[in-house]
């Protein structure tokens, strides 16, 4: 039978998947996280130094800037841990905006930006617009007029963790191609973001009015490998939301899991009734075939052929089985899943806003479809 | 012993690959069982019981047993690489599953000497063919309530009763008998003992059993005061559900064992999708309908999803919380898997889909049809997939018994 792709985990691996699995329990307690879906900020910016001060954020990043050179593959178990506790940041837009400066980047914007990063400063991707289109190079977004000063015109959405950056890189059409250039926020006017209220209340996204910024040629990314860095963008986040869906699948399975075990109905504990019992076996193999896809996707990320089929395979195997767990822990919570205090909503919410994020389940088996048929 | 290097498994994986594309036996006219739970006919039986004989002799099946019962005393990998590049090659199956699988493992893990001397290597061999005899009629999913009696007089037992479902019963010189030695025990599970009981003995009779596909593949086994000598008794006398529950682990995935032999033949996509481009839809190849597409892509991504799995389960910082979920889980998935594309090639193939075996027009032969209704075998035997969720709700996820 045809398959693919091998599971293969490091040490470098094994180390970082125990300390974020402990980091993140400490940090991230549940409480914790529905008191900062209040704050407008959204994440905890002492909890962000000391990611940062574990080099998490080097991870990926090349030791000529800054980095500690390993890939995305061992970026993958810190984001599930993260996801797993809901625990907010910037964590997942500065990774992929690295991703797309390793792949499209300069040289000197390589040499100038990295390095912080490497650090602990934020970026951002802003690509979305308002056509809701997952295809990356869909873009209506203008930088107009030559020479030393170029004129951006148009709304991106969905900018993740936009007031935390210090760069954000916007995708523009230019000259009739769509483009990147990368914006420093600090030269941003006041009042060019808009919070955008979302499904998951512990992300934070804004839409960004481009009108009026100015920017030079030089901000521009390499022109020649702008297809290459969409690609590599898509597949990257598909990659990591895919951690961050395998992180939320395994939770709310527990926190099902939990209340089988222990609430009464009839004289008898509610998880020895097989019409409970038997779902929430489903999702739990749901689940770990998801994770399996996550752990091939993430040791084949970089092949070339195999990575793409093996990630989207990824994406879609955790939607689904994110989407279904949350759905059924809502339900199996009863009354009490009907409520805003039981937990069930937030991770049925965060897989909504996951499963719309860099392609859904349909749209990742039409790709592959085309890929494999 | 240690474990080999890849380059070495590599090297092997490439004489096992040239050595079934050169001695691979020719296509009989006859169907061949895509399972071991499918052999039908005396026919069926001597082909795959000679070329198990054959491979065998090549060092192939039973590469990791023993030197001295007739094994190849190489390390777990080497075989686990054979049954794989079998599968790989899709060549008929090994016959004596039940032996490779389920008895010969467990007299490799708790057996005496004696026994082992005695029975192994006939069952690498092929000439002694096993059967297994835990159902009955009456006890099904039940299996701790097993009542066929066996009651001590002097130095044998006396068998009386009936097991159901026996694969190879007809062929087999031994089987894998639970049977009730204490009716009076506290618990139903106590009352139970295991043994190795032979089959051309008078006493034993087994009934070919029509199976819903209309062909013949498991037999009804009868006992009727059948004598069999005490040291057939494997282990102590009641404690005999534990070595059934290792051996169902074996079935279940759960507990590797020195089992893992190629013993059940997987489905051919490729052969799906030439289905797919052949069949019309309004004036179109069927690969060409999206809904199609998007169907081949889900099996494709939960095909790959058990096979990783697999994988997964021998990583073992990526299976720490549980390590009995992914192998409890294979049983399961697979046999779903397996009925569900099944059933979807019977769907795919048009007005053609209403044809059956023996249809000469029948597309495959009628062999998606077989496969689909033989595929209930796994999801039925070995514990339903309704027990399996049970189990693994109860042993994976911690919830009280239904």
């Amino acid at each position: 039978m045809e398959t693919g792709g091998t599971i293969t985990f490091s040490e470098e691996q094994t180390d970082l998947l125990e300390m974020a699995e402990n980091f993140c329990r400490d940090k991230s307690p549940i409480d914790r996280v529905r008191a900062l879906m209040e704050d407008e900020l959204g994440y905890d910016t002492q909890v962000w130094q000391q990611v940062a001060d574990l080099g998490w954020l080097a991870i990926a990043i090349p030791e000529a800037y800054g980095g500690v050179g390993l890939g995305l593959a061992e970026v993958v178990p810190v984001v599930e841990q993260m996801g797993r506790r809901m625990m907010a940041g910037p964590f997942v837009s500065t990774t992929l905006a690295v991703q797309a400066l390793l792949v499209g980047g300069t040289e000197v914007q390589k040499q100038a930006i990295l390095p912080e990063l490497a650090a602990g400063a934020c970026a951002t991707l802003a690509l979305s617009e308002d056509n809701g289109d997952w295809d990356l190079e869909n873009v209506a977004a203008c930088a107009s007029g030559g020479g030393a000063e170029i004129l951006l015109s148009g709304v991106k959405t969905l900018v993740a963790d936009a007031l935390a950056a210090k760069w954000i890189l916007v995708s523009l059409l230019y000259e009739g191609r769509p483009r990147i250039a990368i914006l420093d926020t600090s030269t941003l006017e006041e009042g060019a973001f808009r919070r955008e209220t979302l499904i998951d209340e512990t992300k934070r996204s804004y839409q960004f009015s481009l009108n009026g910024i100015k920017i030079e040629k030089d901000d521009f990314l390499d022109f020649d490998h702008t297809r290459e860095t969409f690609d590599h963008i898509h597949l990257a986040a598909a990659l990591l939301i895919s951690a961050e869906m395998c992180g939320g699948a395994r939770s709310v399975i527990d926190y099902t899991v939990e209340y089988l075990q222990t609430r009464k109905q009839f004289g008898k504990v509610i998880g020895s009734y097989q019409a409970l019992k038997h779902p929430i076996v489903d999702a739990h193999i749901g689940y770990e075939q998801a994770r399996s896809h996550l752990y091939s996707a993430a040791s084949n990320f970089t092949r070339q052929g195999e990575g793409e089929i093996s990630t989207r395979m990824a994406k879609a195997q955790a939607g689904d089985a994110f989407s279904y767990a949350a759905d059924r822990a809502i339900q199996f919570h009863g009354g009490f899943g009907f409520t805003y205090d039981c937990d069930a909503q937030l991770y049925r919410r965060r897989s909504i806003w996951a499963e719309n994020m860099w392609g859904d389940v349909i749209y990742h088996r039409k790709k592959l479809a085309d890929l494999l048929l | 012993m240690t474990a080999p290097s890849k380059v070495e498994l590599e090297g092997y994986r490439a004489d096992v690959s040239a050595w079934l594309k050169e001695n691979r036996p020719p296509v009989p006219d006859f169907i061949l069982p895509l399972t071991f739970m499918e052999v039908g006919t005396d026919a069926q039986f001597d082909y795959l019981r000679d070329w198990q004989h054959k491979c065998y002799e090549a060092g192939y099946v039973g590469a990791s047993w023993p030197v001295e019962y007739g094994g190849g005393g190489m390390h777990q990998s080497f075989q686990s690489v054979a049954a794989r590049e079998m599968a790989a090659q899709n060549v008929p199956i090994m016959l004596n599953a039940i032996g490779l699988n389920w008895a010969g493992p467990l007299l490799l893990d708790i057996g005496c000497e004696a026994d082992q001397a005695r029975y192994l290597k006939g069952i690498l061999t092929a000439e002694d063919i096993w059967c297994q005899g835990f159902s009955e009629p009456d006890h099904g999913s039940d299996l701790g309530n097993a009542q066929t009696k066996a009651d001590r007089d002097g130095d044998e037992y006396v068998i009386n009763g009936s097991k159901i479902w026996t694969t190879h019963g007809s062929f087999a010189k031994y089987m894998i008998l639970l049977a009730r030695t204490d009716a009076e025990a506290a618990s139903k599970y106590r009352g139970l003992s295991f043994f190795l009981m032979p089959m051309c003995i008078d006493g034993v009779e087994t009934v070919p059993i029509k199976k819903l596909t209309g062909e013949h593949g498991f037999t009804q086994t009868f006992f009727t005061d059948a004598r069999i000598p005490a040291k057939c008794l494997m282990g102590e006398e009641n404690a005999g559900w534990g070595v059934a529950m290792r051996t169902l682990e074996y079935e279940r995935g759960a507990r590797s064992g020195q089992g893992n032999s190629y013993t059940m033949s997987t489905p051919d996509f490729s052969r799906i999708f030439e289905l797919a481009k052949t069949v019309m839809r309004e004036g179109r190849p069927a690969v060409e309908d999206p809904v199609i597409r998007d169907k081949l892509v889900q099996f494709m991504i939960e095909a790959r999803a058990i096979e990783l799995n697999s994988q997964r389960q021998n990583i073992s910082p990526l299976i720490q919380d549980s390590p009995q979920s992914l192998p409890l889980q294979w049983k399961l998935a697979w046999s779903e898997f397996i009925l569900r594309l099944n059933e979807f090639a019977i769907s795919l193939q048009g007005t053609k889909g209403a044809y059956y075996l023996g249809e000469p027009d029948a597309v495959d032969g009628g062999s998606w049809h077989r496969g689909y209704l033989n595929a209930f075998s796994a999801t039925i035997g070995g514990g339903t997939s309704q027990i399996q969720r049970n189990i693994i709700g109860e042993h994976v996820l911690n919830l009280p018994k239904s």
